[in-house]
């Protein structure tokens, strides 16, 4: 895949995030009345403040104009003042921006550790026991309540056997200096184990229920994408040249089986960014999914409204980089 | 080469494959007997379905699930194959027995270079390469491969992935990687069918030239009356699981004993009556469900009579040759 | 050179029609038939919610605080699963929570279906800048993270019953716009359709008449197994507090209020969130089903 390609690819999303930032701006008048007022309702104001965050969210200005602001703000990462921190969006999404990614990596890791070997064994085992259970279990895995399953993790875990905290990302005597701002790797990098341990423990739990609906739907991709490239061609070809069974699988079929699968696993990261507003929420985990659920309740609508075209622009560019993995794993098809 | 009796290289003996299938059990070969002697072309002909391919995926062990061998012997070289351990089976497949599949397209490997895929045949069987260098060695052997398939620049093509070879270029290829370790006998699963014309005869003409070079044996599985004319020494038509005709290439085309066989020659215009209309085989293949004792070409058979519905064997009706039909020598010409 | 014609030695036999066919093996998947009953079962229990559930979901008790199940210490046959921290029975809040849960899906789903339909088979029929113009809409409603676009329009719009169905619908159909637009796309150029045009019918009769009952059997299969999807969506929404008001019952804010007794009083989160399992769980199986008897060729 030459560079001016990916270059064209490029080019193509930004319609496309043209459209979103369209939609995010739009959102604000869904409002019932006037934001301001809806957003000060309950909090001691003055009429000067009003203004001032009148001015601030540009609302004093014709909608076009408007939009044009809003897009500039929003390239140069200026989304105004957050009313309820009394600081800019900005600085309070990316303090908590870190928490989130690291417990979407985690649940990431944890999806493919469990999908791909699932869903090769069931691929290979077709029709057995372990396949059926695998089926029933990607199906449980789809229909699960996130939120539910997480509480229900807790009563064993963290209540009975008192193994794992019930809420919070860190405990207070563990102070690491921050390098990545993800705390388990930052302790790592640091070289305090203790730390690592103990932000794992913490990370335990709302990434396995975080992961788990990711996990049943990739466990599906990879069984019917491992399913497909076993009944192929090549894979009879590397059988009639004597190799190992271990190696027609790993090396001949697994190879191209992983296409789909790494490609669904990019999309379903934007899933994975969905289900952390309400893990974080059940587990009380300081993210940005948090942020945006308690200040959709004070009417932070600027933060909510920043916060969602963030989402959207990760999730665009995670489909971005589907497509990129997809070829770079697939040589024969060219972009 | 040695002009005495040939060995038998391989042999077949009443096999028998079978399929689960919704509408009960196929018997895709059903009692096959076929020897392949060292050095010959055998040509295999039949229409598809006719269990032509999944014969000789039987006798090196890979029929496709849900099927399984359900009776029979295969002896290769003095040895049985139905009796050996999976392990001992690889050890036989792509070192003695080499097979080429149908479409090269599908057959390798997109996502692995040439390189990888032939080299990986030779580390596997490692076949007398040295201790050291084992790799520098495979890969100097699978640049010498390439080029005897007639693939150009080989040492710089080797790195490509088979995307960027052409059709003929990849089924050179897929030889190259099929005659690695230097097999005893090549299966070629319609090594045509895939290609256009012109491309056909080069690949027919290449698997000639090395069957000579290298001494091996070749069992070409084809559905054209055309290609085993040229090309083999000794053919067996099948039909519906059985072997119907079997014999001398040239005795049984200006011969033939079994009505099918004679139907499927009048079904290719000849060159030598171009304006004679060309007669296809009415009716269809029998549903190998509900297949019975008699013959199978029965009820598309012209010279049909009420025995032809009770057990046939495969019967004498010359040097070297049989036919399953009980008035084939009533009929020979 | 010349070859033997293939014949079709090894198909099965026996004609019928494909409804026919779907519907035989339907049925004789026994695990997605239970999984339909279970899903009707539920339904007629929320459709008669007033005869079904045995006490008033709303009516409270404060000595029935937090009352365990049945079959614990301490609790009762009439109030099976027990009583929430406001001692209202949490079977009859199940019963009507159904309601809600079933209500909402088949309305987005239903709504989105229609939109989708209509959508869909303009820009797979018409092509040109309809199809531009739809499918870059379509474009940018798949750049948004389902869940969040859904969080944020309800986080604008304020809650309540219609707003959900609302907030869901904006996206949702999205979803069976790109099945139509496909399905119409390979079915454009089909002889019966190029038949209809050639002896003059409207655009709107071929859209309608010709191609959309042809098309229907993958619409229905997306639109059972989005059913599923959008009642969790729904008690994501409810379980943060941004979906139906309280009083009114459903099941992800039933999970929500028990949180806070997790420690003591387990059941009151469990039953909820159990009976979103296993309406999801049916409605998964049972589309499943309906996919392989109706349509092979569908995949997630």
């Amino acid at each position: 895949m030459k560079a001016s390609a990916v270059a064209y690819r490029l080019l193509q999303l930004v319609p496309v995030l043209l459209g979103v930032s369209v939609i995010v701006f739009l959102m604000m008048w869904l409002t019932p009345g006037d934001p301001v007022e809806v957003m000060l309702a309950g909090q001691q104001a003055t009429a000067e403040q009003a203004a001032s965050l009148r001015h601030d969210m540009g609302l004093d200005q014709p909608p076009l104009q408007r939009f044009a602001v809003f897009l500039g703000n929003a390239l140069t990462g200026n989304f105004g003042l957050s009313f309820f921190h009394r600081r800019p969006v900005a600085d309070v999404i990316a303090e908590r921006l870190p928490a989130t990614i690291e417990l979407t990596l985690a649940a990431l890791v944890i999806a493919l550790l469990i999908a791909i070997p699932l869903g090769v064994v069931a691929a290979v085992k077709r029709g057995s026991l372990f396949d059926r259970l695998a089926t029933v279990g990607s199906l449980f895995g789809v229909s699960l309540p996130g939120f539910w399953f997480g509480i229900l993790l807790l009563i064993p875990f963290s209540v009975n056997l008192k193994l794992l905290p019930v809420s919070g990302r860190s405990s207070l005597s563990c102070e690491v200096a921050p390098i990545t701002h993800l705390l388990v790797l930052d302790s790592l990098l640091r070289g305090q184990l203790a730390c690592a341990g103990e932000a794992l423990r913490f990370l335990t739990l709302p990434a396995i229920t975080l992961a788990l609906p990711t996990a049943a739907v990739l466990m599906r991709v990879m069984r019917a994408s491992m399913l497909e490239v076993l009944r192929s061609d090549y894979v009879a070809f590397a059988e009639a040249k004597g190799l190992s069974p271990r190696r027609v699988l790993l090396r001949h079929a697994l190879k191209n089986a992983l296409a789909p699968t790494v490609t669904v696993a990019a999309i379903e990261t934007g899933s994975l960014l969905g289900g952390n507003m309400v893990v974080e929420t059940v587990f009380g985990w300081p993210g940005l999914g948090r942020l945006v659920v308690e200040s959709i309740f004070v009417r932070n609508y600027p933060l909510v409204q920043a916060a969602v075209l963030l989402y959207a622009v990760t999730y665009v560019l995670l489909n971005f980089a589907a497509d990129i993995l997809y070829t770079r794993l697939n040589p024969k098809v060219e972009l | 080469m040695i002009e005495t009796a040939p060995e038998t290289l391989l042999s077949i003996k009443e096999l028998r494959t079978c399929f689960p299938t919704r509408a009960g059990l196929v018997t895709a070969v059903d009692g096959v007997s076929l020897d392949v002697r060292a050095g010959e072309c055998l040509g295999v002909v039949g229409e598809s379905g006719s269990g032509k391919s999944v014969t000789f995926s039987s006798v090196i062990g890979l029929v496709r699930r849900p099927g399984y061998i359900a009776g029979g012997s295969v002896t290769f070289r003095g040895r049985e194959l139905t009796a050996l351990s999976p392990a001992e089976l690889r050890a036989v497949r792509g070192r003695e027995i080499a097979m080429t599949m149908q479409d090269a397209l599908t057959a390798l490997n997109p996502a692995l270079t040439i390189e990888e895929q032939i080299v990986e045949v030779l580390l596997a069987h490692a076949v007398d390469l040295p201790r050291a260098g084992r790799k520098a060695e495979a890969r100097r052997r699978a640049v010498d491969m390439l080029r005897l398939v007639g693939i150009a620049s080989p040492e710089t093509r080797i790195g490509d992935y088979p995307h960027q070879f052409s059709g003929g270029m990849r089924q050179r290829i897929m030889i190259a990687i099929a005659l690695a370790c230097r097999p005893m006998l090549l299966i070629a699963d319609e090594p045509t069918t895939a290609l256009d014309v012109t491309i056909q005869a080069q690949v027919l003409e290449l698997i000639a030239d090395l069957r000579r070079q290298l001494g091996m044996s070749v069992v070409l599985i084809t559905h054209d009356l055309g290609v085993v004319a040229e090309y083999a020494d000794r053919l067996a038509v099948m039909y519906a699981g059985q072997v119907v005709e079997t014999g001398p290439t040239r005795a049984v085309l200006d011969s033939p004993r079994h009505p099918y066989t004679r139907g499927l020659l009048g079904s290719i215009p000849r060159l030598s009556d171009l304006d004679a209309p060309i007669r296809p085989i009415e009716g269809q293949a029998p549903e190998l469900v509900s297949a019975g004792e008699g013959c199978r070409f029965a009820s598309r058979c012209p010279m049909a009579v009420g025995a032809c519905y009770a057990r046939i064997d495969l019967v004498d009706v010359g040097p070297g040759r049989a036919a399953r039909c009980i008035r084939a020598l009533e009929t020979a010409a | 050179m010349s070859a033997i014609p293939a014949s079709p030695a090894l198909r099965a036999a026996g004609p019928a029609s494909p409804g026919r066919l779907g519907l035989q093996t339907f049925l004789a998947n026994r695990m997605s038939l239970a999984s339909a009953v279970i899903v009707l079962l539920i339904l007629a229990a929320a459709v008669a919610a007033p005869l079904v559930a045995p006490h008033d979901p709303n009516e409270t008790d404060l000595l029935r605080r937090l009352q365990p199940p049945a079959w614990l210490e301490g609790g009762e046959w009439s109030y099976l699963f027990g009583c929430d921290a406001l001692g209202r029975d949490i079977l009859s809040r199940i019963v009507f929570g159904a309601r809600v849960s079933i209500f909402i899906g088949v309305a987005v789903v239903a709504l989105a279906t229609a939109i989708g339909i209509a959508l869909g088979l303009a820009a797979g029929y018409l092509r040109g800048w309809t199809d531009i113009a739809i499918s870059r809409v379509v474009d940018v409603l798949l750049g948004f993270p389902y869940l969040i676009f859904a969080i944020a329009l309800m986080a604008m719009m304020g809650p309540g019953l219609q707003n959900i169905v609302l907030a869901l619908v904006y996206k949702e159909w999205v979803i069976p716009c790109r099945v139509v637009r496909g399905e119409t796309l390979a079915m454009r150029q089909t002889e019966f359709v190029e038949a209809a045009r050639a002896v003059g019918a409207t655009r709107g009769r071929i859209m309608f008449g010709e191609i959309l009952p042809n098309i229907l059997s993958p619409v229905i299969v997306v639109a059972t197994i989005r059913m599923a999807h959008v009642i969790i969506l729904e008690a994501s929404l409810s379980f943060l507090g941004l979906g139906v008001q309280p009083p009114t019952a459903s099941w992800g804010s039933m999970v929500a209020d028990g949180r806070a007794f997790i420690l003591d009083a387990w059941w009151v989160s469990t039953f909820p969130g159990l009976a979103i399992l296993v309406l999801v769980l049916a409605i998964n199986v049972a589309s499943q089903g309906l996919r392989d008897a109706f349509d092979p060729k569908i995949n997630d």
